[in-house]
């Protein structure tokens, strides 16, 4: 419709005013009458046997209410955790995940496992008494690195996993892809490592449980992107409470990047725990909780090898990864590295073979599962450092292979030899502006102008691509998926003209407070302050499987979308019937129900009242205005784009400046422009991050984290990064009713490769990421 | 934190007089109150110094600069008149902790990644305290230890002005310590280099002051050799790397001012 | 337990605490203002940015009894009544903020930057903001905001 506040707008966003005055409600900010506080005590050892656990002194320190273990937890029936999506290895064997209680028994796998919840009236009375609780530890060997723990000999750390081996997993044609490497003029070979990430939410993750003893009820606040599947999960599989006494609350959320999506042990115990004592348990994660328990990410290991035809012609690719999932497959766990992963190998281009191995191997560090991204930044790493190294080794321009090799916009629908079939696309359009834009013809001299000052100059590309949207129920449920991945939404017009929307998409950062309810003024003219998005409380929203894979505006506001439908189908009826004509003849466009070819009209807000004032109503429509719809998408949306970077190394310290960043991205139509270009800006930070500074290590000797803390793990900041300069181009998905991608991980996914594609381009080397100071200096050097 | 007693005394006489065993002294408490939080120190008491005002404030002289021990990083960042060091305190931890942090509190606490010892180091400054004047290059001992003793506190820090001075950093990304500081400073007794963040403690490399004696100069440095032997080594920079960057900030530093 | 007497946004407040007290647990806890956050345990996150006696200071690293007789002010005392200050203003106007936790603490610290560099620069603002992380935005909005800000803010 094209108003201010309607799609394509820049609206100014609705959620900000509550935020910059200091009135967000965040999970610590929640507090219940009665509370008391928990400590959770955790494994200081990687891997050991629990010999003895005593809790008498603690359970006498002052304030003390109990002292909770994993036996406890057991005896009451409490289930262990789970991981929701099922793989199937290449001998027809399911994945091995081995009993993850939601606090330890017998045995600690990572440091920082949960061992026993202190239970006190002040947080510091639970820390003091924590101290109490005298713990026996049998320690036993630990292995950290994936490729340590699938190799031979490797210390068991599941009796019920031999070889520490969850899965071996496989997609594409081995064969043909052989025969493309076997027969190729070049192919470029190269072990490629994804450095292990921690997510760093800025809140930590927290949880109060709370609950009623006389409606037998628990209200479970928790730090959630998607609140009823922690009620699901909690009550099916955790057994805490049936689902219908069960209140999952997710307010609001101080970013998630996917770490907030799983159900971790915390919240399971405080839901739990808030019964069996009868008082309401909180429990917020220090930010040195959170480094250690926090599900963390990426962490491959790969060997790839890509086949070229003497034009640059990509012929085959064959990827063999070892990915870390840490000590537990957590939540969405197993789809990550798979699912996640394989499937988006084939990126921007035509490959006629593609063959895809991946073992997941068990470690002594905490789980890893998705973080932003989750699997397709892995992916695009692949595809995006091989085709440039290819180029290299060819003496092909990068942008020109790119070229050479892209889906052309009139072979859509593409099905690639791994299982996607994408919608729509115009990677050529995009790569043209970004080269444009970076004025890469200029390129040769301002390296020269570098050089000239003793400096190395690189320019590096990344044309990724990701499946976002997710995703169609009967697909996911063929690949291992236990849920549907659909979106529902309310939309619920009150008497007096104003709308509430109730939706299964959970914001915590993203704006849907103001994207979806442009949706609402654009597609019912109501105006946007009348507008109010209601999310996060299984207690007012029907159902919503909740905001993760970019998946909101293609998935819940497409609900959105079919639950404005039936509201019009309805309104048409009463315009119908209050204008005297027939359905039929009832045109609506922008909240208007005209009778065409005459200026007889009703108003939304006009229909609105009289469905609820309903004195001269047509018989057959029931009373009231308020719409329920579920979505199911049709297919995954693809969303994709050409990043550049341009750098300048100093050779003398290795220290790597971003001179200049180039994004052009499709995402399709673009609800709210301001709120995506946020979006692609904090992607990009997140990506720049993994490809520059931020590292997760643990120390092999001693298993303990060595980042584990801001002291050591390296976040950026503001003075780490450029300034963006961010484009879109849109051609609409054609699989939905909005014709949206998503935009959320593009950035992250992007990055990295287009980073490291600069930096490797300067030094004339490779190197892994991160490319740390030291990294880039010794290679630098030639050292 | 674990429970402690607080005393906030309001002349130096009575904070000397409640120092007792198990005592910690509170300065701008950026380092001490982050390790009590994480349990990793348990003193029975604090003694606040924060308000004993003749501890604050910047005094130049014709040939020193005094800086009172609770004079904060911001404070000396605007208004020490030894540009080096004024630089110097504008790049430690950031605004907010600048804002806090005191000279004595970093001085006093000697953490082997700090700017300030080698500022001191670098200046040949004096560490005045309650009992004596103690020489920069008797002062800073070892990992965290100074000839601090018990029931001393720091008053003031007395820096002779340089010809000419120049602290070149390199930051450690995540936390902003240095991963090497050098700290080059021309004075009538001859050139001084002081490195931070590389070894165990602050130190003097003789090396890079013999060949600077020698020949002012970038080049000058060229020739020198810098051993890794006994340089810290981490997950952020290797012992070698730390070498490689005492040369070139100290070329660095050296071209800014001028050699 | 000793008593603390302090300004907070413009009223005298007077508290007998634990000597253990973080200012940032009194002023969330004691006085229910949770609009300061905590984010980190190492003083570096800076969601917990307030003002005390005029500059910028992280409350998670400053005993309550350290602020015995300051004026402190958080960023619900920053509006004067319904008018925002203009800090508050350019962060909505320029999508300074997404998820919202690390905004009330880099709006303090931005506030403090502004008033001591005048009309920053971009350098300037990226630097002013070290002791400030932000996961969700890239920081670019942020440097808009302070940028927008600083125009408002001036004379």
């Amino acid at each position: 419709m094209g108003t201010q506040t309607g799609i394509g707008a820049s609206v100014k966003r609705k959620e900000d005013k509550r935020f910059i005055i200091g009135k967000g409600r965040y999970l610590d900010d929640i507090s219940r009458p009665g509370q008391t506080y928990g400590y959770f005590i955790r494994s200081p050892h990687a891997h050991a046997k629990i010999t003895s656990l005593d809790s008498t002194a603690a359970l006498k320190a002052p304030g003390v209410v109990a002292v909770l273990t994993g036996p406890d937890m057991q005896a009451d029936g409490i289930g262990p955790l789970i991981c929701g999506w099922g793989i199937t290895s290449k001998d027809g064997t399911p994945h091995k995940a081995p009993a993850h209680p939601a606090l330890a028994i017998g045995r600690v796998r990572y440091v920082g496992h949960q061992v026993a919840l202190v239970v006190a009236e002040t947080l510091q009375q639970a820390r003091d008494a924590a101290e109490l609780v005298e713990i026996e530890y049998e320690e036993l060997d630990h292995v950290i690195e994936v490729g340590d723990a699938l190799a031979a000999g490797a210390p068991q750390i599941h009796d019920d996993v031999p070889g520490n081996l969850s899965f071996d997993w496989e997609l594409g044609d081995r064969g043909k892809t052989d025969a493309a490497i076997g027969s190729a003029h070049h192919v470029t070979r190269m072990k490629l490592r994804n450095n292990r990430l921690i997510p760093n939410a800025m809140e930590p993750r927290a949880a109060l449980g709370d609950y009623d003893s006389g409606t037998d009820e628990i209200t479970l606040y928790t730090t959630s992107q998607n609140p009823h599947v922690h009620r699901l999960v909690l009550s099916a599989f955790n057994g805490v409470a049936p689902e219908h006494k069960l209140r999952v609350i997710a307010p609001d959320v101080g970013g998630g990047f996917g770490s907030k999506i799983f159900i971790y042990s915390e919240e399971t115990v405080c839901a739990w725990a808030t019964k069996k004592l009868n008082r309401p348990v909180k429990w917020t994660a220090e930010r040195s909780e959170s480094f250690l328990s926090d599900a963390h990410g990426r962490d491959h290991e790969t060997f790839a090898e890509m086949a070229f035809d003497a034009n640059g012609k990509i012929l085959g690719l064959k990827v063999s990864t070892k990915a870390n999932v840490g000590c537990y497959l957590s939540t969405f766990a197993s789809a990550v590295p798979t699912y996640l992963y394989g499937t988006l190998l084939s990126g921007q281009y035509t490959i006629p073979a593609i063959y895809c191995e991946v073992q997941a191997g068990f470690t002594n560090t905490a789980p890893v599962d998705a973080y932003r991204g989750a699997g397709r930044p892995e992916a695009t790493y692949v595809v995006e450092r091989m085709i440039e190294i290819g180029a290299r080794e060819m003496g092909i321009d990068p942008a020109e292979i790119r070229k050479r090799n892209f889906i052309a916009p009139d072979a859509y629908p593409y099905e690639t030899p791994v299982i996607m079939t994408y919608d729509s696309g115009n990677y050529a359009l995009a790569m043209d502006k970004a080269l444009e834009a970076i004025d890469y013809n200029g390129f040769v001299s301002r390296k020269a102008q570098s050089q000239a000052k003793g400096k190395l100059r690189g320019i590096g590309f990344s044309a990724f691509i990701e499946a976002c949207g997710i995703a169609p129920s009967a697909a996911v449920g063929s690949l291992g998926a236990g849920v549907g991945l659909w979106e529902s939404a309310q939309v619920r017009f009150n008497p007096t003209g104003s709308v509430t929307v109730f939706t299964g998409s959970h914001s915590h950062g993203q704006g849907h407070e103001t994207t979806f309810a442009q949706i609402i003024s654009d597609q019912l003219g109501v105006p946007i302050d009348q507008v109010e998005i209601s999310h996060g409380d299984t207690g007012k929203v029907p159902f919503g499987m909740g905001t993760y894979g970019s998946r909101s505006l293609a998935v819940g506001g497409s609900a959105i979308m079919k639950a404005i439908d039936k509201i019009v189908e309805k309104s048409k009826k009463i315009a119908a019937h209050t204008l005297e004509a027939s359905v039929e003849d009832i045109e609506h466009a922008g909240g208007i129900f005209k009778v065409a070819g005459t200026d007889k009209q009703m108003t939304m807000a006009e229909i609105a009242f009289s469905a609820y004032v309903p004195h001269n109503y047509p018989a057959d429509v029931e009373p009231g205005m308020d719409e329920t719809a579920f979505y199911d998408p049709l297919n995954f949306t693809f969303p994709a784009g050409t990043h550049i970077a341009e750098v300048e190394i100093d050779p003398d310290t290795g220290t790597t400046e971003i001179l200049d960043w180039v994004a052009v991205d499709d995402f399709g139509n673009v609800i709210n422009p301001m709120i995506v270009e946020g979006q692609v800006h904090g992607g990009i930070a997140q990506g720049i991050g993994q490809a520059l500074l931020e590292n997760c290590v643990y120390d092999k000797e001693s298993g303990q984290l060595l980042t584990g803390s801001y002291m050591d793990y390296c976040m950026p900041r503001a003075d780490d990064l450029p300034t963006f300069r961010v484009q879109t181009i849109n051609t609409p998905c054609t699989t939905n009713p909005l014709g949206v991608k998503g935009c959320g991980e593009a950035g992250a996914i992007s990055a990295p490769a287009a980073l490291m594609n600069a930096i490797t381009n300067a030094l004339g080397k490779e190197i892994d990421m991160p490319a740390t100071p030291e990294k880039v200096w010794r290679a630098a050097q030639g050292l | 934190m674990y429970q402690f007693d607080y005393q906030r005394p309001e002349t130096l006489d009575e904070a000397v007089a409640l120092l007792k065993e198990d005592c910690k002294l509170l300065a701008g408490g950026q380092t001490l109150l982050p390790t009590m939080k994480q349990r990793l120190a348990q003193p029975e008491a604090l003694v606040d110094l924060g308000a004993i005002d003749s501890l604050r404030g910047v005094c130049p002289d014709d040939d020193k600069l005094a800086i009172g021990a609770m004079t904060t990083h911001a404070e000396v960042a605007s208004k020490a008149d030894i540009p080096a060091l004024a630089c110097l305190a504008a790049g430690i931890g950031d605004p907010q902790v600048r804002n806090r942090g005191t000279i004595g509190g970093s001085v006093a606490n000697n953490d082997p990644a700090a700017d300030y010892p080698a500022a001191l180091l670098g200046l040949n400054a004096q560490v005045t305290t309650n009992k004596r004047v103690i020489n920069a290059d008797d002062f800073f001992v070892d990992l965290f230890e100074t000839a601090l003793e018990e029931n001393e506190i720091i008053i003031n820090v007395t820096f002779p002005r340089p010809q000419a001075a120049a602290y070149v950093k390199f930051d450690n990304p995540a936390s902003r310590y240095a991963i090497v500081g050098v700290f080059v400073a021309k004075t009538g007794s001859g050139v001084r280099v002081a490195v931070t963040g590389a070894g165990p403690c602050v130190f003097r490399h003789k090396g890079l002051e013999t060949a600077l004696n020698n020949n002012f100069s970038a080049q000058a440095i060229e020739g020198v050799s810098v051993s890794a032997a006994g340089l810290n080594s981490d997950i952020h920079a290797s012992a070698d790397y730390r070498a490689n960057l005492i040369k070139v900030l100290t070329k660095r530093a050296v071209a800014q001012i001028g050699g | 337990m000793p008593t603390v007497s302090m300004t907070v946004n413009g009223k005298q407040v007077t508290a007998d605490i634990a000597p253990n007290t973080l200012l940032v647990s009194f002023l969330r806890e004691n006085l229910r203002l949770t609009g300061t956050h905590v984010g980190c345990d190492t003083s570096q996150c800076g969601a917990c940015v307030i003002h005390i006696n005029g500059e910028s200071a992280k409350s998670c690293t400053m005993l309550a009894l350290q602020a015995d007789g300051a004026e402190v002010t958080t960023i619900e005392g920053l509006a004067k009544g319904n008018d925002l200050h203009p800090m508050q203003k350019a962060f909505q106007e320029n999508h300074g903020l997404q998820c919202g936790f690390c905004t009330t603490g880099m709006i303090m610290s931005a506030v403090d930057l502004v008033k001591k560099h005048g009309k920053p620069d971009d350098a300037t603002i990226r630097k002013g903001l070290e002791g400030n992380i932000c996961r969700c935005t890239g920081y670019q909005n942020i440097v808009k905001s302070v940028k927008a800000a600083a125009q408002e803010m001036e004379g």
